[in-house]
């Protein structure tokens, strides 16, 4: 495979963005990170974009998005429904057909104009499940029911992890929730979805992310420390529940294998867990060890913004990576009910 | 580094219909399940499958590839969800195109799917918008001024767009899986139809149908080990513009020039008439049949419809037959509508085509556009390496 | 800028139409019946509800199990407070429920009192809807089994008629938010006065503005621009059926793009006061606008354009649209 790297990132993650539209607050961040590298979006080799019709309650939405791009003349484009760290990895494959050595990648949503927790319940089976409207918080707090019913982990452990994103977000610009809070003011926390306390759950956020990559030298010369992809990769569980284990993913551990994940240390891991159930579904499931820092930015629970998510987490290990505070990183991006599908990226600096 | 060589080993549809009976998971099942068959794959083979489809609002299941990834073989494998408004089709099958291209994949299943009847086309594409005024009345109602503008800029006869729609319905009778088959249809009852969008007559549209294509993409390895005819992919082109902007050329986009001119430079294709056997292109509208004529080279500028009018784009007797199967004029499930185009293209280069094949077709071309005429995805397919 | 946020509500609502297919439609008949229904996979156990394929193998699956009607929790939460959509008007238990005879758990509501009535593994048994139609809420949820419901499964009648396709309805309300520009130009519409916005680069000028010129990949300038409620028509489209989203409108009308006077791009807007046969391309026009006492924030201030009479504007380019600015040879 041919070597290629995040050499440039942006984002913009708030509570709230009303004052401005989808493009309105995308084309600061697109210029950002076209700027960092000092390229044009002509010269770009690729670009390739993330959204959903549904967050935003407009058929074709990207529609309106792509003219922050500045798309005259024309440019090699595609667009993904999903997370934009699936628009990553598209972009990742069209640089190593060779023929192009940069590529730009955008996502965005806004959850706050809707009900995100109703809006995913049309992601569910249709037939069944979808015409109950389970809101997305308590298809994941049966799946937590079960992993304290089998001793996967502790209502403890989940206050840790909680408590622990609240920490690392107070050091975020990003994030949304950075308030501190102790494991024991967690746990006293009444239930919001039992067995998860409001600690537990996502806090939501609009915004977007834009990463630039690049190839080989091209990378060398856009950015000074650029964070390699050693390896990428994404695989789905199957979306029946009832046919799941619930416990753990297996498309994650697939997927970190398939990326190469290996034995070497990871220095920080970026987990797209919205949730502390789903952030301990993941830490097991790629076999992270007491070395590595999970979440240093926060993570997906800090801030939540649906479909940028995914692409922020790898941003954010890049940018970790880029800075010299670490080495090697992984990164990791979801979509569906309790983690169905995962992407996972292995970075490396040089 | 070169890009590995990508070929079709095997395409399958739904019978395109108002209504498709089955479930969702059902119809892409059949379109996927005819795919495999073709290519003599079962889902084991597949590395991943690459899934585009139109608005989610159509269906009212958001990012519907989570249900569907169980449907398709997906559990511990990857699937790709593409949306690029209507050339969605067109897109999924060149990403697909370069999971392979790339080496990351041997073997992969493209799906472009739509099942409109769950709702309506007229729901889905224009929902209600606060504070803004609507007298728009779906594509056709924003295509009209456009095709208006072509008519007048190139004088050509009023009733060109008619023969285009006859031609794609004859066509039609020839393609099993056609939406509509109208066989007593005639010039003067395409003519006759009432006007919807004026210039825009109802004969002159697309249906709204239900429908899935798949297509099973292999690597040169894969494709050599095929036993059965296997459509060589000699480029894949996507391209994307603003669809507002001061000077815009509304009738022959820029982004739709730039693209055809990438696809055509890759598959080494200098004289595009004569060198291309059989196309497979977007037409929503029958106008836009001579409008992409010209805009993807096939005639000069302002020529593309006598192109019509000699007869040159039918299967019967013309050098460069369009839309042998009825294109979207006669089949129109949206996100599948540019994988059929592809699918076709590439059934044509088989010899596979069957009632509507083109003799002897060696290089054949898809073609999908979307947006505000602002989206563009092609391939070249031919039957040799 | 120190307005407040301009928010209008947004309802996204349709009843879906859902052909089913024989495994699902089915299982629904089954639940109209007051009979649940299983799939049996190619290992012999059996998944409810069924699926037309295996979801993990993906092979096809077609042989419908009758199950009982009691079963065991697997895995529960509590929703204290139903939401908007839920088809439960009591909070209640989100569950997971594997039916005796089956193999594999399905989601549905438990109604108890509180979350303390819940546990895994607690047996429980279906509460049938009253009226049933052949949908999963024909099982209008689960109790607490008592000890002496055996929940045996039940029997299909002969001679059935089969569920072909179920309605399911999607409701979702969002609060729209126009943005910076767009903001902008519907408060001066309120005042009968139209704002376009200006690339920062080209200078061209877009109504109703966008926030960005996607000419320049830039935002455009903060100031926006008055323009005239006068301009030309660019092209258009004369509608000659009636559409769903204007019922007010009756047929034949004109929809054409306008460029306003000073504006480089055309918006579409509604011809009025003209002979469809009569409109051209290049007619100059101008606005119709709602009486000053209606106005509101809304581009429906403008309720259509009507020709000035004055001669019309000459297009030497039919294949661009907009203001082509001298020596812009792209």
């Amino acid at each position: 495979m041919r070597d290629v790297a995040v050499v440039a990132f942006s984002q913009r993650q708030e509570a709230m963005i009303n004052t401005e539209s989808e493009v309105e607050f995308m084309v600061p961040l697109m210029n950002e990170a076209k700027d960092a590298v000092g390229l044009t979006q002509q010269e770009m080799g690729f670009t390739c974009s993330g959204s959903s019709d549904f967050l935003a309650g407009q058929a074709f939405s990207f529609v309106m998005t792509i003219d922050g791009t500045g798309p005259v003349p024309p440019i090699s484009e595609s667009h993904v429904e999903q997370d934009g760290a699936w628009a990553l990895y598209e972009a990742w494959v069209k640089l190593q057909c060779g023929d192009i050595d940069t590529a730009f990648v955008y996502s965005y949503g806004k959850s706050s104009p809707g009900s995100l927790r109703d809006v995913l319940a049309t992601q569910m089976d249709p037939y069944y499940v979808a015409p109950l409207w389970p809101d997305a918080f308590a298809i994941e707090a049966m799946a937590a029911r079960q992993m304290l019913d089998q001793g996967v982990v502790s209502e403890q452990q989940l206050a840790e992890i909680a408590s622990r994103s609240r920490a690392h977000a107070a050091s975020n610009p990003h994030a949304v929730r950075t308030a501190p809070k102790s494991v024991d003011e967690i746990l006293a926390e009444d239930y919001a979805m039992a067995p998860l306390r409001p600690s537990d759950l996502p806090a939501s956020s609009d915004g977007g992310a834009v990463i630039v990559l690049a190839a080989d030298d091209k990378a060398r010369e856009l950015c000074d420390r650029p964070a390699w992809i050693r390896g990428i990769d994404h695989r789905s569980d199957a979306h029946t529940l009832g046919v799941r284990d619930l416990t753990t993913s297996m498309s994650a551990r697939i997927a970190a294998e398939k990326a190469g994940i290996g034995n070497d240390k990871i220095d920080i891991a970026e987990l797209h867990a919205p949730f502390s159930s789903s952030e301990a579904v993941l830490t097991k499931a790629l076999g992270l060890g007491g070395d590595t820092v999970i979440n240093p930015s926060g993570g997906a629970q800090a801030a939540h913004t649906m479909m940028a998510s995914g692409l922020i987490r790898i941003g954010e290990a890049a940018q970790r990576i880029s800075c010299g505070d670490a080495d090697r990183a992984v990164a990791t991006a979801a979509s569906g009910p309790c983690l169905q599908q995962n992407l996972v990226a292995v970075l490396e600096g040089e | 580094m070169g890009k590995e060589r990508a070929a079709v080993l095997g395409v399958g549809q739904t019978k395109y219909d108002t209504t498709y009976p089955g479930s969702m998971a059902g119809m892409l099942r059949e379109a996927a399940t005819n795919a495999l068959e073709m290519s003599g794959k079962c889902w084991d083979d597949i590395d991943a499958v690459i899934m585009g489809k139109a608005p989610d609002f159509f269906e009212g299941v958001m990012m519907p590839e989570v249900y569907l990834a169980e449907a398709l073989g997906c559990v511990g494998k990857p699937i790709m969800r593409v949306h690029t408004a209507g050339s969605v089709g067109g897109s999924t099958a060149c990403v697909a195109t370069s999971m392979i291209q790339s080496g990351v994949h041997e073997t992969v299943l493209t799906i472009g799917w739509e099942k409109q009847s769950e709702s309506n086309a007229m729901w889905a594409l224009s929902l209600p918008q606060p504070f803004a005024t609507s007298v728009n009345a779906g594509a056709g109602g924003y295509f009209s001024p456009i095709i208006r503008r072509y008519m007048m800029m190139t004088e050509a006869p009023e009733l060109i767009g008619c023969m285009v729609a006859l031609k794609d319905r004859k066509h039609a009778l020839n393609n099993p899986y056609a939406h509509l088959h109208q066989p007593e249809l005639t010039f003067e009852q395409v003519v006759e139809s009432p006007m919807l969008w004026d210039p825009i007559r109802y004969s002159e549209t697309c249906p709204s149908s239900d429908g899935a294509c798949a297509i099973v993409l292999g690597s040169e390895k894969v494709a050599e080990a095929h036993d059965g005819p296997v459509a060589w992919i000699k480029g894949i082109a996507m391209r994307s513009e603003s669809g507002s902007f001061a000077g815009r050329n509304m009738v022959s986009p820029a982004a739709s020039e730039a693209c055809a001119d990438d696809v055509f430079a890759q598959a080494g294709i200098h004289d595009r008439r004569k060198e291309i056997d059989a196309v497979e292109m977007y037409v929503p509208f029958s106008w836009y049949e001579p409008m992409w004529l010209e805009s993807l080279g096939f005639a000069e500028k302002g020529q593309g419809w006598k192109m019509v009018e000699e007869g040159a784009t039918s299967i019967d007797g013309g050098d460069l037959p369009v839309n042998c199967s009825g294109g979207v004029l006669s089949s129109n499930p949206i996100g599948a509508s540019g994988m059929i185009r592809f699918g076709e293209a590439a059934l044509q280069v088989m010899g596979l085509a069957g009632d509507h094949q083109v003799d002897g077709a060696k290089t054949a071309v898809g073609h999908a556009y979307g947006g505000a005429a602002q989206y563009y995805a092609m391939w070249v397919v031919g039957a040799d390496k | 800028m120190a307005d407040e946020v301009l928010t209008a509500p947004l309802v996204l609502e349709y009843p879906f139409t859902r052909t089913t297919g024989p495994v699902i439609g089915g299982f629904l008949t089954g639940l109209r019946e007051g009979v649940i229904h299983g799939v049996r996979r190619s290992d012999g156990t059996v998944m409810c509800p069924p699926l037309e394929y295996d979801p993990i193998t993906s092979a096809p699956l077609s042989e419908l199990v009758a199950v009982g009607t009691v079963g065991t929790v697997t895995t529960w939460t509590w929703n204290g407070e139903p939401r908007a959509q839920q088809p439960f008007t009591q909070p209640f238990a989100w569950a997971m429920i594997t039916l005796d005879g089956a193999d594999t758990p399905m989601l549905h509501a438990v109604f108890v009192d509180s979350a303390d009535d819940m546990a895994t593994g607690m047996r429980v048994e279906v509460v049938w809807r009253d009226k049933r139609e052949g949908h999963i809420i024909d099982i209008a949820g689960f109790i607490p089994a008592v000890a002496s419901t055996t929940g045996e499964p039940g029997a299909m009648p002969g001679d059935v008629e089969q569920i072909q396709s179920v309605r399911t309805s999607i409701r979702m309300e969002y609060t729209y938010t126009p943005g910076r520009a767009l903001s902008q130009y519907l408060r001066a519409m309120k005042d009968k006065r139209i704002l376009g916005d200006t690339c920062p680069e080209t200078g061209e000028v877009s109504v109703p503005p966008r926030g960005v010129s996607s000419v320049a990949g830039k935002p455009t300038l903060p100031e926006l621009v008055d323009l005239p409620d006068t301009g030309y028509i660019e092209s258009f489209n004369i509608t000659r059926v009636p559409i769903k989203m204007r019922p007010d409108l009756t047929p034949p009308y004109v929809s054409a793009w306008i460029v306003l006077d000073g504006a480089s791009v055309g918006f579409m807007g509604l011809g009025m006061n003209v002979e469809p046969e009569d409109v051209r391309v290049g007619m100059r026009v101008r606005a119709v606008w709602k009486p000053d006492d209606e106005l509101e924030m809304s581009a429906q201030n403008i309720l259509g354009w009507e020709p000035t009479g004055e001669p019309d504007e000459v297009i030497t380019d039919y294949a661009r649209v907009g203001r082509i600015e001298q020596g812009d040879d792209q």
